[in-house]
């Protein structure tokens, strides 16, 4: 037998397994993120869904998390992504409390640092497949931004990921303003998510509300909204739409 | 015949527990030319005295910048100290890339001493023969530190190093318990009395000293010859008198006895800093 044909085979640089390494695609998915400002700090809010392609897979998963004392991250897209990047975070964390020395990383150097990593991977042509919000507070200071799964990063007054970005974005353009309170944050939140509820068709009626203030990060337990779907746009959704059916 | 049998190599203890390479490291700061630094609350001053080699040739740069927010004085072999600063230079611009924020003082310093202490820990190595006084501003405020050839490190008020440094110490010593709510001014003031401290009996002037400043709103920077001149006018450094409230003739009494002090020190000590 001739040595040479076994080669090519055996050359792991040359074979497909090194290229089916990279997310290709994602697997199990989280729908959209909304951040806002409101007057005491930010407020985050996401459902619980995980969907495996278009199937509602998961109905539990938490899509918003701390990130050491003055941040909190709220991820949309590839599920497991987003967990690879909790545990990056958690490790920087660790890494800078262990300085003890009363230097803490703020939700700004969060965000940049994020960014570089997603902007990095993207480089690899092997990205984190996520859509990421970052809300936090330090010293006073609000801070709130996204980065996308190719490096896209920016701050803003209210944030939204995925369908949120084309139909949460219109009605807080309209109805956020600087003075929110914290009721009238959470309102104008659910309002945004139950618009979502009913037209992404990967939400899912279960959602929770994270808040950061001054005094700390509280992750609201998970609660649904009151739906109303007798309206006769439901009823009849194609009537009048010309050909369709 | 009496040859030191335990200083050829830097990891070879002597039986009193001495490691005599690293404290010849330690005595090249003392070689170096004096450099000294300040803090208030919201301000830091890095000054140094430059020597030139001879006649003909211009001095060496003792103050670097590492980023907008840290400065570095130097004492002792120039070319380590521009090794190191080039160190921390990158460090810090590393640490701004990930984060866009400025990579605080203290932190710079651990590194910066974890470098230097590995090399007391190598066969195939020497020690840096260079003590950094590192200046910077961060979330905590202004901040002073000094690094040595050994891998310690030390937070300080005020410190002086290099050739005749006891004298500004002395100096620094009787005046730094009102640094902390110093202006810039009085801070830049001290620097010029302390570092004429230094220069026994030669007169203060613009061309044999560098001074630079740092602060809140005050990205660290030298000033310019200029500045440095009409300071040292402004406040009369120039002159044979000592500062205004106090005898001068006291000042040189106490520099003097203060230098004895430490030369009687240095053999039994010298691993303390």
């Amino acid at each position: 037998m001739n040595s040479v044909d076994s080669i090519p085979a055996k050359n792991s640089l040359l074979s497909s397994q090194a290229e089916s390494e990279r997310t290709l695609y994602p697997y199990v998915t989280g729908t959209s993120v909304i951040g806002i400002k409101y007057n005491d700090g930010i407020l985050l809010v996401a459902d619980m869904g995980g969907s495996y392609g278009s199937t509602l897979r998961y109905k539990s998963v938490e899509r918003l998390k701390p990130v050491g004392k003055h941040s909190l991250i709220g991820g949309g897209g590839e599920i497991s992504d987003f967990q690879e990047i909790l545990r990056k975070l958690d490790e920087l964390i660790l890494y800078d409390n262990m300085w003890d020395d009363g230097n803490s990383l703020g939700p700004k150097e969060v965000h940049s640092y994020l960014s570089r990593v997603m902007y990095n991977r993207r480089n690899k042509f092997d990205p984190f497949w996520n859509s990421l919000v970052l809300g936090g507070m330090k010293k006073g200071q609000k801070y709130l931004g996204t980065v996308n799964m190719i490096g896209v990063h920016y701050e803003d007054n209210h944030v939204a990921t995925g369908f949120g970005n084309h139909l949460a974005q219109p009605i807080l353009r309209d109805e956020w303003h600087e003075n929110l309170s914290f009721e009238d944050g959470v309102k104008l939140l659910e309002k945004c998510m139950r618009v979502l509820l009913y037209r992404d068709r990967s939400a899912i009626n279960k959602l929770q509300i994270a808040k950061i203030t001054e005094e700390g990060i509280t992750i609201s337990q998970p609660y649904a909204l009151k739906t109303f779907w007798n309206f006769s746009a439901f009823q009849n959704p194609t009537l009048g739409a010309e050909g369709s059916w | 015949m009496f040859r030191n049998q335990y200083d050829t190599d830097v990891t070879t203890w002597s039986p009193a527990g001495r490691l005599f390479q690293v404290e010849y490291a330690m005595e090249a700061v003392k070689q170096g030319s004096a450099a000294i630094g300040l803090r208030s609350k919201t301000h830091v001053v890095l000054a140094s005295v430059n020597k030139a080699n001879s006649e003909l040739s211009s001095h060496q740069k003792k103050i670097f910048k590492v980023d907008d927010h840290i400065g570095v004085g130097i004492a002792g072999l120039t070319a380590d100290g521009r090794v190191l600063s080039r160190y921390m230079r990158s460090e810090c611009i590393n640490y701004s890339y990930s984060f866009e924020s400025p990579l605080p003082v203290g932190r710079l310093v651990v590194q910066l001493a974890d470098k230097a202490q590995v090399c007391t820990q190598r066969s195939w190595k020497r020690p840096y023969g260079v003590g950094l006084l590192v200046g910077g501003l961060d979330e905590s405020g202004a901040h002073l530190y000094y690094n040595c050839p050994s891998g310690n490190y030390f937070e300080y008020q005020a410190f002086a190093i290099g050739s005749r440094s006891q004298a500004a110490k002395t100096y620094l010593e009787r005046k730094f318990e009102n640094f902390m709510d110093s202006s810039r001014e009085d801070l830049l003031k001290h620097a010029l009395f302390a570092l004429r401290e230094t220069l026994q009996g030669e007169k203060l002037t613009s061309s044999i000293c560098t001074v630079s400043v740092l602060g809140a709103g005050e990205a660290f920077h030298i000033l310019d010859q200029e500045t440095v001149e009409a300071l040292i006018n402004a406040f009369e450094v120039g002159a044979e008198e000592g500062p205004t409230d106090e005898g001068a003739a006291a000042d040189q009494g106490g520099g003097a006895t203060d230098q004895g002090a430490a030369s009687a020190d240095e053999g039994v000590a010298a691993m303390d800093i």
